[in-house]
Order: structure tokens, then sequence, then C-alpha cells
């Protein structure tokens, strides 16, 4: 998986979520830059996450990130392990 | 873990763009109807949603049910699920708005007048507490009459709440039974182990059930979707520690599903008819081709077996009054000859109300079939192995609910049970002898095929109406009656349990049920009749008028004017004012109160809205050839 197409396949899911086709992220977003990425959207793209890349985040992962760069970097590091 | 699905809709590849392609206006509402009757995850109902919200402010105009204001009392975030529930509304042409107090709210918003929830007036109260907090003070280790008082408080709790919403609000109440989120402390005997957590979920999920039966609440049975989905599909720890949801973000459209369900069903508007196709459907192979011993059913196969599985599927469901029609394309003699001839057939040809056999499509034939049941489209379910028949009836006839059936016919009744397609609040009399009625009518029909003159033919039926005030035996028919008449309804209203309580109690009301026998057996209740007194009047204005489409032609109008007149009378009443008040559906009756001799009293146009009147002074009772009766009390 190139960065493009993880940052492609998070892009679908935040414009899907939020319902904004306009978004585009880049790794040192966070929530405050993003506008409805709130606490309860949080957790549809969380949900979406584990589904499109068939991973599973523990509770304590989720706490520690900081921005879109960290987020990704970990969904690519779990989606590697999977395959 | 993904959550459960809507496995039983289809999924057309367009879905998205036609999302796109939903424009304000008068398609809009459909549009989106038809958008929701598809297998969409969780995001695609959040998208609708929100498209629904942008296109519409308001309800469409002349929708035949009423909105649906229903508020979710919780104790944990819910949030996440609200769009499921308006979206399973709109699977049912229902329009949902939805209301939740404010975080930890729950009490004290029941208690006062001035409270955000009092403001929305809500037509259905959720209670859908999670099991943390239902559950809270309870420990292992306390003794066994402890745990036991713990929970008989707790139902004691709930109840007081169910009655403060009833009372404020005079609703549909649903409670929700708890999800067992906790794990087992010891093992397979954990009811021995008093305050265990997970033992306490199970006792006091069935304590609600016996308190929601004593109390009228209907139950949400959350438990028993999580026993066939898996725990898992409906709940993740992960989630409830970080979020507080209990119920997974993934599981909102099926929650929201069973929700509406409800709510559908409150209306009297779940499915009453399951039409099932013939060759591969109810048997394996074709009668036409394979011949009475090639088809596959009954011991000797795992298939044979499977299709006598989803027959005795569908003649229990028939044995719960939903009627059993057959749509198969077939000669009629070979379509036949199973039902007279196989020994392993369950479904007898007097379990079918209704039989078409012939080579005309199934759309027209549905069509045909509904006209002979005397029922609405909407209210037919279509059965039927072959996905090109499926995809044909789903376009010429929306209405009609047609499940996507797996390719193995063992999974059948578990798809049909998961549609819920057939889902009822409570179950009456007439719903246990509907089959019966649909089988005696279809006999007046060719009855009145070999009858020469009407009046012969009527005369002939032998009518008696046995008429009654509303009264506690009949109220559950009653509410279903009002609920679900679309086409000989002159007014349309609907009303809740509490409202026809609150009728039986009022002696100044003029209320009428009305029983119709006949030579060919019991039609139940077929009339209900509703009049109140105009304040500071003697005139009796008759706010509901309906009676069942099954006995039109009969002059039971007639006759249940003249049981309303005497009624009338006996309050002292002079004039009944009749109104009439258009929906899409009810074009039948315009001109119902005319043909009856009342006379149009100018009104100002409102809605198209008319008004009648008749002088009661001086008028005798028009001709009937239909006895009638008062209940014997």
């Amino acid at each position: 998986m190139t960065d493009a197409e993880l940052y492609a396949g998070l892009n679908e899911i935040f414009r899907q979520v939020l319902d904004d086709d306009t978004i585009a992220l880049k790794p040192e977003m966070t929530a405050e830059d993003v506008e409805g990425w709130d606490s309860m959207n949080h957790i549809f793209i969380v949900v979406e996450i584990e589904k499109r890349f068939g991973i599973k985040f523990q509770a304590a992962e989720m706490e520690e990130l900081k921005n879109v760069g960290e987020l990704a970097a970990l969904v690519r590091e779990k989606a590697g392990a999977v395959r | 873990m993904h959550g459960p699905e809507l496995h039983w809709l289809p999924r057309p590849s367009t879905w998205s763009q036609d999302l796109a392609l939903a424009e304000p206006g008068p398609t809009a509402w459909p549009m989106l109807c038809a958008l929701a009757r598809a297998r969409i995850d969780a995001l695609e109902t959040r998208s609708l949603d929100r498209k629904r919200q942008r296109l519409m402010m308001d309800p469409p105009e002349n929708m035949v049910a009423a909105s649906i204001r229903l508020a979710v009392l919780a104790s944990s975030t819910v949030d996440h699920l609200l769009p499921g529930i308006r979206v399973a509304g709109m699977r049912r042409d229902l329009w949902i708005e939805t209301f939740t107090p404010d975080y930890g709210q729950h009490t004290q918003a029941l208690m006062d007048p001035a409270s955000p929830l009092f403001a929305f007036r809500p037509t259905a109260v959720l209670f859908a507490f999670d099991s943390h907090h239902l559950l809270a003070g309870i420990e292992p280790g306390g003794d066994a009459a402890e745990t036991e008082a713990r929970i008989t408080r707790i139902g004691e709790n709930l109840t007081t709440q169910w009655a403060r919403a009833r009372q404020a609000f005079r609703c549909q109440v649903i409670q929700q039974t708890l999800l067992p989120v906790f794990d087992p402390l010891f093992g397979s005997n954990e009811h021995r182990l008093p305050g265990s957590p997970y033992w306490a979920v199970q006792q006091l999920n069935a304590t609600l059930r016996k308190l929601a039966d004593a109390e009228a609440v209907d139950i949400l049975a959350l438990d028993a979707v999580a026993a066939t989905d898996g725990l898992a599909a409906w709940h993740d720890p992960a989630l409830w520690h970080r979020a507080k949801q209990e119920v997974h973000p993934s599981a909102a459209p099926c929650y929201g599903d069973r929700v509406a369900r409800l709510l559908a069903a409150g209306l009297g508007r779940s499915s009453k008819a399951l039409v099932l196709d013939l060759d591969n459907t109810l048997w394996g192979g074709v009668i036409g081709d394979d011949g009475l011993e090639g088809i596959k059913l009954g011991q000797g196969s795992a298939l044979g077996e499977a299709f006598v599985a989803f027959q005795r599927y569908a003649r229990d469901l028939s044995l719960r009054g939903i009627i059993l029609a057959i749509c198969s394309k077939n000669d009629l003699a070979n379509a036949v000859e199973p039902f007279d001839k196989h020994p392993e057939m369950v479904l007898k040809r007097s379990d079918i109300a209704c039989f078409t056999a012939n080579w005309t499509d199934k759309a027209a034939n549905i069509r045909d079939i509904a006209t002979q049941l005397n029922i609405g489209l909407d209210s037919l379910v279509f059965a039927d192995d072959n996905p090109a028949e499926r995809a044909i009836v789903r376009r010429e006839l929306p209405m009609v609910a047609v499940p996507e059936l797996p390719a193995d016919p063992t999974l059948w009744p578990a798809t049909l049970a998961a549609a819920g397609y057939f889902e009822s609040l409570r179950l009456t009399k007439e719903d246990l002898e509907r089959s019966e009625q649909y089988q005696a009518n279809l006999q007046r029909s060719s009855l009145m095929a070999s009858a020469t003159d009407l009046e012969g033919y009527l005369r002939s039926l032998e009518m008696r109406a046995i008429w009654s005030r509303f009264d506690r035996v009949g109220q559950a028919r009653i509410v279903q009656l009002i609920n679900k008449t679309n086409q000989f309804n002159l007014t349309t209203r609907r009303v809740t349990d509490e409202d026809v309580a609150a009728l039986i109690e009022d002696e100044r009301a003029l209320t009428l049920q009305i029983r119709l026998i006949d030579a060919f057996g019991d039609n139940g209740i077929i009339a209900i009749v509703i009049g109140l007194f105009q304040s500071g009047t003697r005139d009796i204005r008759i706010d509901t008028w309906l009676m069942s489409c099954r006995v039109l032609g009969r002059r039971m109008e007639e006759t249940t004017l003249n049981l309303i007149v005497r009624q009338a009378r006996a309050l002292g009443c002079e004039r009944l004012i009749g109104v009439y008040r258009p929906t899409a559906k009810n074009a039948m009756v315009r001109d119902h109160y005319p043909r009856l001799g009342f006379s149009p009293i100018a009104t100002p146009e409102r809605d198209g809205v008319a008004e009648y009147v008749l002088v009661l002074d001086g008028w005798t009772e028009l001709p009937t050839t239909i006895v009638s009766d008062a209940t014997p009390q």
C-alpha cells in the first residue's frame, strides 16, 4: 500500500462520515482542522477504518494519536501485519 | 467484527448515484423511501438521513400515516442510533422525528412539564437504558433474596417511568431489553451465584417481559437479536469504554429497523400476507417437468427436508393470522397436484387463501391477489427463489416486500424472521381466524358470481350485525383497525391504545364496533364509529367512521348508519355531522355521506375537507337485509 493509496482510503472514509467532499487529509492535520470531526464522528471514522482495512485498534492506541499522520502510520502498521 | 446486516434487502449497484440524484420536490420522498429499501450500512444510512434533512423540512403532503415523534430515553450514548431509526421509518413510508433529552436528564425530563421532552410531544417513547446503568448496585456476593429484591425494585422503577410517559403523552411505550454485555464469572451454573451480573441481566429481562405484558408496554428484544447475531455484532466493549456506546455503530441500521417495526406495528402497518412461488420455493425442482415423484420434498434428502421446514414456517405464520397465497408460473392442474397428492406436503390447499397458477406475469398476478384478498399491495410479502422474478416484481410493485432469499432454502425461515415483516404487538382473536375468513370470502365471491340479482345474493348471505359500544374485549382490535384502515376511512384519524381506553370510559361519546356474521362464517369486527358532541350543541360530529373493505357492497353502510342514529338519539343528539377528509387512499368514500342522505354544509375549502349534516327529527331507518343485535352482555 503506497502512501497515496492509504491517504485516498482515509480521505474517502472521512468524506463519507463527515459528509464533506472537499476534505483532503494531510499528516499534520488534527481534529481542530477538520470541520465536524467531533467525538461521535471520530467513532464512526475508527469503526469504518477497522472495517475497510480489516484491522482492530486497541483502546490505548487510539488515545495516543495526535494527528492524521500518526493515525495513518498506525493503520499502515496494522494493515501490514494482517497481510 | 462487522455489524449485523439488512441482508434481506436487495443491493442495487447504482445506490450511491441514485442518492446523489435525489432532488427536492414531490418526488423526493418516494425516491428517498426507495433508497431506504436497500441493503445499506451504517454510513450509507447516515448519508441518506442527512440527504432527507436537506431535501425535506416537513413530512410529505397527503401522507397516509401520521408522522411519528419518537423520544429515546437513554442512560448512555444513543445519538449514533437515531439516523438508523429515521431511515427505517422511510423504509416503511413513515416520517419519524426523534428526540433525546440531554445526557443524564431522562428521569427529570419525564417529571417536568417544562422540559423540552414535553415540548416535543412524543407519540412514542423508547426506554433504551443500558445494562451497566440498570444493574448498578447489583454485586456478586450478596444473598439471593437481596439480588431478587433489587431486581424487583428496578422493575418497579421502570414501571413507574412507563406510567409517567403514558400519562404525560398517551403514547406507545417501548422498553428495550438488556444486552447481555457482562461476562460470566464461573460458567454454566451462573444462576447459582447470587448477584452475578451475567445472570442478573437474564433475570431482569425475564422480569421486564412480564411487567411489560401487564402494562401493555412493547418490548424491543435486543437480547434476542444478540443471541441470533452474536453479541460481538451488537456490542464492542472498546466502544463502550471509549464512547459509552452500548450498541455498536455498525448495528445502527438493524437497531433502527427493529425500532421502526414496532412503531409501524403500533400503527397496524405490518405485512398481512405471504405470497409464495411454487417450483424451487415450496419444493425442489419443477413439478411440470419432474412430476410428483421427481420433486424434492421431505425425507430422503437434506434439500427436501429444508423445503418441508420452510413450508412449516409458512404454515405456522398462517396459524398466527398471516394469509397465505400462491403465485406461480404453472399450469393449474400441475400446480395443485403436490397439494392434493404428495404425502410430504405440509401446506394443504385449505391453508391457501388465494391460489394463482398461470402464465401471466407475476406482478399482474400479485395485483390480482391483493384485489381478491381485499388488502393493500403494501401488506404483501412475496417469496420467490428466482432473482429475475423478484427484480420484476420489485420494479413493477415497489410497495410489495420482496426479500432476497439466499440460494440455500435452509436459510429462508431465518431470512423471513430477520426481516420482521410480520412484527405484531399483540394477537387478536381476529388474527387467529383471519385465514378462515378469507377462505369464506372467496366462497362468497363465487356465490355472488352465481347469484343473478344483488338483493337475492344479499338475502342468501343471512347477515347479522352484532354491535356494541367500545369495550375492553374489543380494544386491541379497535386500535388495530383504526390505525390500519386506509381506504374505507372517512377521516383517517389515528389513535393510541390510551385514546380508546378513554373513549370506553366516556359515556357521552358515541362509539360503535360492529361484527358481521353471515352464512359463511364470522367476518370479525368490520366497522368502527366514533362520534363526539360538538361542545355547546346537540350535534354529534362523526370523528371516525371506517369499515373493512372485505364487506363492501353488502349495504353495511346503511346498517351502520341505522345503529349510529339509534345511539345518537339515546344520547340526546339532534343532528349528525359527517366529515370527509381526503387522503391518497380514501377516494372511494368521497360521496359516502351524500349517498346516505346527508346534506352538504357550506364550509370553507380546507384541504378538501367536506362536511355534511343529517337532521334526526323525523328520520326513518334505511332498509337493509342485515339483522342487527346488541352483543349479549
